[in-house]
């Protein structure tokens, strides 16, 4: 697992209160993770301010999964 | 009109003396302060270093990790008293009528916690607005309603209410004004408050209402002594189960004490400073009185406002003279707040509590930490000094006062079958 994917599992298990072993790459945020929509805002903001970058609103409704936002990142972060 | 009867059937506790009812009111009755060095935040440049805090808590023995994360402390303080008045209430859920059951609240502040710590964030930032999603739910004073109606379903009248430190009791009025008119049969109703923060300690300090003696914190909240200098700030929750007493009579439950009158006047004043005649303060208590159908000579314990101002307590007991009379030199006067320092928008639940213990125990709890008469006052009130005395109370009135010229006054009396 790459650095990316083991800090963006942490971030999900710590805001949303899950176990590490259900945050799955096909996990999805809202339908298997028991986020609603301010969780997933609180979210994204915690991914930009964990990699420093700014996420736009357009490309941050794409994020639904683990896994989308595994791909988004490491596509993203320098 | 006919107006219905409400009832006590519930109480919980999450005091600085105390974190249960049972606790807080051991608490009470030994005359134990909950007053000790600050150990929210590093006070080491505050002129007041010390407050009443909340002690030995841990909130995730109560609320979820994930769920307490979305609350500021002021609604996971409401949320775990409210538990404990839930369960001693007995009342069954599957059973009730959940349209007919609300919660009104009272907080003065509300979340200040998560107002200071998120615009520190954005001050400490570039300027990139990068507020938190939770960041006003967490804050406003309301949401610990919203919780509440949401964990047990109820779904008749939900608000809060915001009067600095009457809110605790003009929820209580409020709940018990809905039942009387028939729009509701239960409530659960109190108050919660959290603001031993820089920013409230810091804005209380500015404001030179708080008490500066860091080097004796437990003797620090002192009403009626002639060294006062202010008042100790407190935090947490006091939270009632209010019923109508025929809803209450048909489910069995156990009654601690009736709700007969409430009172809520504006002095009209200025924004802080006490009406130097307590015109307000005695307006509040006669109309509680006339409202509850009670005579001044049916009291026989005030519980004060008394937060250990210089101006305020001897404005306020010119106040209870003026109503009482004679009779005022046969009442037993006490400020908890001695022991429990002001919790704002808490003080009226957790002083209607006391209240109400007092009528059902048959013990006045005192008012700590006298050493030196105040002139000012007249020697001949028994002000409960120092120890708890033992008497039969037929009814306690309860005074809460807040910044804004806010008053407000409830009566509990002994239950009549």
């Amino acid at each position: 697992m790459s650095e990316i994917a083991q800090k963006v599992k942490a971030i999900i298990v710590d805001k949303l209160g899950v176990e590490e072993s259900e945050v799955t790459t096909e996990a999805s945020f809202t339908n298997d993770l028991g986020a609603d929509s301010l969780d997933t805002v609180e979210l994204i903001m915690e991914f930009e301010k964990e990699f420093n970058i700014s996420i736009p609103d357009d490309q941050a409704e794409q994020i639904g999964t683990v896994g989308q936002a595994i791909s988004y990142l490491e596509a993203n972060v320098k | 009109m006919n107006l219905r009867r409400v009832v006590v059937t519930g109480l919980g506790a999450l005091t600085p003396i105390g974190n249960t009812v049972p606790e807080f009111w051991d608490g009470l009755s030994n005359g134990v302060s909950g007053a000790a060095p600050i150990t929210r935040f590093d006070a080491s440049l505050f002129k007041t270093q010390f407050a009443c805090e909340v002690k030995n808590l841990n909130v995730e023995d109560f609320i979820d990790r994930k769920e307490a994360r979305k609350m500021d402390p002021f609604t996971q303080y409401a949320m775990i008293a409210v538990d404990e008045a839930m369960k001693d209430s007995g009342l069954d859920l599957e059973k009730t009528n959940l349209h007919r059951a609300g919660v009104i609240w009272g907080s003065g502040i509300g979340g200040l916690k998560t107002f200071q710590d998120e615009v520190v964030d954005f001050a400490n930032g570039d300027g990139t607005p990068r507020f938190n999603p939770f960041f006003i739910p967490k804050m406003i004073a309301d949401i610990s309603a919203g919780f509440l109606s949401i964990k047990y379903g109820f779904k008749g009248p939900n608000f809060v209410t915001v009067s600095a430190c009457a809110s605790g009791t003009n929820a209580l009025i409020d709940a018990f004004n809905y039942i009387r008119l028939g729009k509701a049969d239960i409530f659960i109703s109190g108050g919660s408050e959290a603001a031993v923060t820089e920013a409230g300690i810091g804005g209380f300090n500015a404001m030179k209402a708080l008490s500066q003696r860091n080097e004796d914190p437990k003797t620090a909240s002192r009403p009626f002594d002639n060294d006062r200098d202010g008042f100790v700030l407190g935090e947490g929750a006091g939270a009632l189960i209010l019923e109508e007493y025929e809803h209450a009579k048909a489910r069995g439950a156990k009654i601690y004490a009736e709700l007969v009158g409430g009172g809520m006047t504006a002095d009209a004043h200025h924004i802080t400073a006490p009406h130097p005649e307590g015109e307000g303060a005695a307006n509040v208590m006669k109309f509680a009185l006339e409202d509850a159908g009670l005579t001044p000579e049916d009291i026989d314990y005030v519980n004060v406002h008394g937060t250990s101002t210089p101006l305020g307590d001897v404005s306020e007991v010119k106040a209870i003279q003026k109503v009482f009379g004679e009779h005022a030199y046969k009442l037993n006067i006490s400020s908890t707040k001695s022991m429990t320092g002001h919790l704002l928008g808490a003080a009226g639940a957790i002083e209607a509590i006391a209240s109400i213990l007092s009528v059902k125990n048959g013990l006045v709890p005192p008012t700590i930490n006298h050493f030196t008469d105040d002139e000012n006052l007249d020697s001949k009130l028994n002000l409960t000094f120092n120890k708890a005395q033992k008497r039969e109370v037929r009814a306690a009135l309860s005074n809460t006062f807040g910044f804004g010229g806010h008053n407000c006054s409830i009566i509990f009396k002994k239950i009549d079958e």
